[in-house]
């Protein structure tokens, strides 16, 4: 029954891309087409590979249906843009009706011939009919057992999350090495901002991913101010001034430690910084000399630079490409955010 | 004219009536039983606070004492919504402290409470009595101290699960040496310690004092000195449950449980050390409600503790109590009628315990009473949900979370269709359902055909195509609340059944494929749904209509379009 084809082919298929999707890249952090439609399976228009996860915050959410949407707005592979036809014409399905050896252990060159640069399954051959984890870009976990989660799911309260993340069983003696939780979400305050974020450490490997997550987030607070509806408010900003504001050193990131100490983000290799962030704070740069860290907040920028560009330019980061920032990858940037704002 | 009766007399017969859909039936027969009741009405109940907007309440209902509100979407307790979405309560607190002085109760649920919001509720309401917080945000200790100072008659303070900044454990200090009228306080999602001298002298000095739900750093040597001030407490919280094991607070812990014979209801249960379990063992007899869901205790103690508890009605426990714990719950727990068992390692895709369906076969066939259930696990089969169907046909809550996405029947390696229909065939009275596992348009089949008393649905990861949201939206009924995430449901079904949704409170759709164009439709043709689209990723009319929208979420409203909107939703009525 063609149906029942489609549905095995479904997870199939969702099988195969979960391969592809999960091999490493070195794709800018959010790099993805946002023209899903125009997503043909392969590489898009700046050369990213596509199904790779859009950006590390929003992408987070709707990075697992790009990876099994693709561009087609059906519910098929990535890139296949095919029908229901072209699925049950995938081949070498078997049949859920208890056909060959077991649903669980699928072949990977059975996938759909789109696919086939995918190999058989590698990590495990345990249940692969799982959803396309999120975080194609993060290195892979050791533990075979451990895998990337979807954001939300299995539903679980945050706090009581949070509550067994630091309830580690007294009589399991890899409590250490565990993965307590699989998600570690701190809240990120800006000065002047009319409300906080909260992003998850544990979707990013490094400095910079984190970087782009919360340029992404805070954008509409600096260069591009948002009216109510979040039309972005092209006040005039030239191209220079932009320029100015990023070299320039308003802002300083900074983080509460366990100690609930305030430490300047970027000192501690990023593991120790996941392990003892409990909360992030993007400060004035004029606060952060009251703490004594005027100093650092000199020396930094020439270590990293944090930098804001989406609303204003209307477009995405993905779009934006590398050219014309050349090393910017590696440094943070500190840029003026407007006095007035309008929090409603 | 007929005769009628005097509204005096109308008045006295309605001040019988109290639950919201009598209200709202009596509300309906004629103008003047409308007018009787809605100057006698005292309680309401709101939904979704954007479905209506304070100015319309306070007109029509001028004499409220306590006003209930929900904000965000359910998916906001699993990070789907965004922060800065909404929600915010301070709006209603500003038009409610004008309107009425004479507020006593407010219940807030998933709303964004703010420390002026919580400074403006203690200096307008003079009589202000309840305080419920529940899974809120945006407020601090020092908002709680401005609750604890001002509210001179405070009967209860529920802070249950919200998220609270909490810079210090004295705002509890602020509470006067006259306040006396505490019955209820839960201060369990506090990370701080409290004074603890504050603690007992409070709680020593309210004698109508029944719930007390501390938080985790209250360390177990202090309890002893807090259950003697309060032997009349008929619920308790504890803190962490662990100490040194020292004879002498085991003794002094068993002696304080022993004395407070109306305990029901225990919780709490951070850090256990199993040996202290025993003291609570002579309040077990009459323990109702047991919550053990932070208790990472391992099976045979659970076992232990459970048994003990002969009249225990509800049940919430990590899956350490493994298949041979249910099976003596069964046998033990013959009153048990709601059963939570959550996952110890949800991110672990092996499983860590020996918790299968089985476990919870056992249960529905060994309680007769069991209606709700909430159950975390890794694998499943049409069978065993065919004998809990069978076995529960009271069944009217279940919930259902197998860990991994798109899991088939282990044995038959089908999808749960068969099994999730049974449910809903035989459970005739199942107001709640959450689905997982591999499903495909047919359970949503036999979910329109039979589930007729549905009101609240979670699906995700199911489903083929439009067919089975049609199904749904066509056949159920009594739908009220719909959400779903990550499955193929796209424009037509959404489209052509757009009047139900006027009927429900609201849809969420994340991560579907409903169109950016299908939502400005539906948007244009219904104006009194509000159609958001959430999109973090830029302006959805930035991207062709056919793109899928990230994040939706609809709702009825007599309020029109919100104006506190983020940068990431739009209203489909401003950009239409």
């Amino acid at each position: 029954m063609e149906s029942s084809e489609k549905l095995t082919s479904d997870s199939e298929g969702s099988n195969g891309l979960n391969l592809k999707a999960t091999e490493l890249r070195l794709g800018l952090p959010g790099s993805e087409s946002p023209e899903r439609i125009d997503s043909v399976g392969g590489l898009d228009k700046n050369g990213y590979p596509l199904g790779v996860l859009k950006n590390l915050v929003s992408g987070a959410k709707r990075g697992f249906s790009d990876a099994i949407d693709g561009g087609s707005g059906k519910w098929v592979f990535s890139g296949s843009g095919g029908s229901e036809t072209d699925l049950a014409k995938g081949g070498g399905l078997f049949s859920p009706r208890g056909g060959n050896g077991g649903g669980k252990h699928l072949g990977g060159s059975e996938s759909n011939n789109q696919h086939s640069s995918l190999g058989t399954p590698a990590k495990n051959d345990v249940v692969p009919q799982s959803p396309k984890p999120m975080h194609e870009k993060k290195p892979q976990i050791s533990a075979p057992a451990a895998k990337a989660q979807v954001v939300g799911w299995p539903p679980i309260r945050s706090f009581r999350k949070n509550s067994m993340a630091s309830n580690l069983p007294k009589n399991d003696e890899d409590a250490e090495g565990k993965l307590g939780s699989g998600c570690l979400y701190v809240k990120v305050s800006m000065d002047g901002a009319p409300y906080l974020r909260k992003v998850d450490l544990k979707l990013y490997c490094t400095y910079l991913e984190l970087s782009s997550a919360l340029e992404k987030m805070f954008s509409c607070f600096t260069i591009g101010q948002c009216g109510s509806n979040g039309v972005p408010i092209r006040d005039g900003l030239s191209e220079s001034r932009l320029m100015d504001l990023l070299h320039g050193s308003e802002y300083v990131l900074t983080y509460e430690d366990k100690d609930g100490d305030w430490m300047l983000v970027g000192d501690v290799p990023w593991e120790m910084f996941t392990d003892s962030c409990k909360r992030m704070r993007i400060m004035k740069s004029s606060e952060a000399i009251g703490l004594g860290m005027v100093f650092l907040s000199f020396l930094v920028p020439f270590l990293f630079k944090f930098f804001f560009f989406c609303d204003y330019y209307g477009i995405n980061w993905p779009l934006f490409p590398p050219q014309i920032f050349p090393n910017h990858y590696e440094i943070w940037a500190w840029i003026e955010m407007p006095i007035d704002l309008d929090g409603s | 004219m007929a005769y009628s009766f005097p509204e005096e007399v109308l008045e006295h017969v309605f001040s019988f009536i109290h639950t919201d859909k009598d209200r709202n039936a009596i509300s309906v027969v004629c103008k003047s039983w409308y007018e009787v009741e809605r100057w006698s009405r005292r309680r309401i109940f709101i939904g979704n606070c954007y479905a209506v907007s304070p100015g319309i309440v306070i007109r029509r209902f001028p004499e409220l004492r306590s006003v209930a509100l929900k904000g965000k979407p359910h998916f906001a307790d699993f990070n789907l919504v965004p922060e800065g979405w909404g929600g915010n309560v301070y709006p209603w607190i500003a038009a409610m402290a004008m309107a009425y002085p004479m507020l006593e109760e407010l219940r807030l649920k998933r709303m964004v409470v703010t420390d002026e919001s919580l400074e403006l509720i203690s200096r307008s309401f003079k009589n202000f009595k309840v305080l419920v917080l529940s899974s809120c945000e945006g407020f601090s200790t020092d908002g709680l101290a401005a609750i604890a100072a001002n509210c001179r008659n405070l009967r209860e303070l529920d802070l249950r699960e919200s998220e609270v900044d909490d810079f210090s454990g004295h705002w509890l200090t602020h509470f006067p040496d006259s306040c006396t009228s505490l019955v209820s306080l839960n201060i369990s999602c506090l990370a701080s310690e409290v004074s603890f001298s504050a603690l007992e002298r409070l709680v020593g000095r309210c004698p109508s004092l029944r719930t007390l739900r501390l938080n985790r750093a209250v360390p177990l040597d202090r309890l002893p000195n807090l259950l003697r001030r309060a032997p009349q407490l008929v619920e308790l919280g504890t803190g962490a449950y662990s100490a040194e094991h020292r004879p002498e607070v085991f003794s002094s812990l068993a002696g304080a449980f022993a004395n407070c014979k109306e305990l029901k209801s225990l919780s709490g249960f951070w850090d256990v050390v199993p040996d202290y379990l025993p003291a609570v063992y002579p309040a077990c007899s009459g323990i109702t409600s047991l919550n053990l869901s932070y208790a990472t205790i391992q099976s045979p103690d659970l076992i232990k503790l459970v048994t003990q508890c002969q009249n225990l009605q509800r049940l919430w426990v990590l899956d350490y109590i493994e298949d041979g714990g249910l099976d003596a719950l069964a046998a033990s727990c013959k009153d048990l009628q709601e059963l939570r068992v959550f996952p110890s390692e949800p991110y672990d895709m092996e499983g860590n315990v020996a918790l299968t369906e089985q476990g919870l076969v056992s249960v529905s066939e060994g309680c007769p009473k069991l209606h709700s259930v909430l159950y975390f696990c890794r694998q499943m089969t049409n069978a065993a949900l065919v004998s809990i169907a069978k076995n529960r046909p009271n069944m009217t809550r279940f919930r259902l979370c197998i860990i991994e996405p798109r899991t088939r029947d282990y044995q038959t390696l089908e999808p749960l269709d068969v099994g999730f229909g049974a449910i809903v065939e035989h459970c005739k009275e199942l107001q709640r359902l959450s689905l997982s596992g591999l499903l495909t348009d047919r359970v949503f089949e036999y979910i329109g055909t039979h589930a007729k008393k549905l009101e609240m649905l979670s699906v995700a990861f199911a489903g083929d195509g439009d067919l089975g949201l049609h199904h749904v939206l066509s056949g159920c009924e009594s739908l009220r609340k719909l959400e779903i995430r990550d499955c193929p449901f796209g424009d037509k079904a959404l489209l052509a059944n757009a009047a139900k949704l006027e009927t429900m409170r609201s849809l969420w759709m994340s991560s579907c494929s409903v169109s950016f164009g299908a939502c400005k439709l539906l948007g244009q043709k219904m104006p009194r749904l509000n159609v958001e689209v959430m999109d973090e990723g830029g302006r959805p009319d930035s991207r062709p209509e056919s793109c899928s929208v990230e994040k939706l979420y609809i709702y009825r409203s007599v309020a029109g379009p919100r104006s506190d909107m983020p940068r990431f939703v739009w209203t489909m009525k401003t950009l239409s």
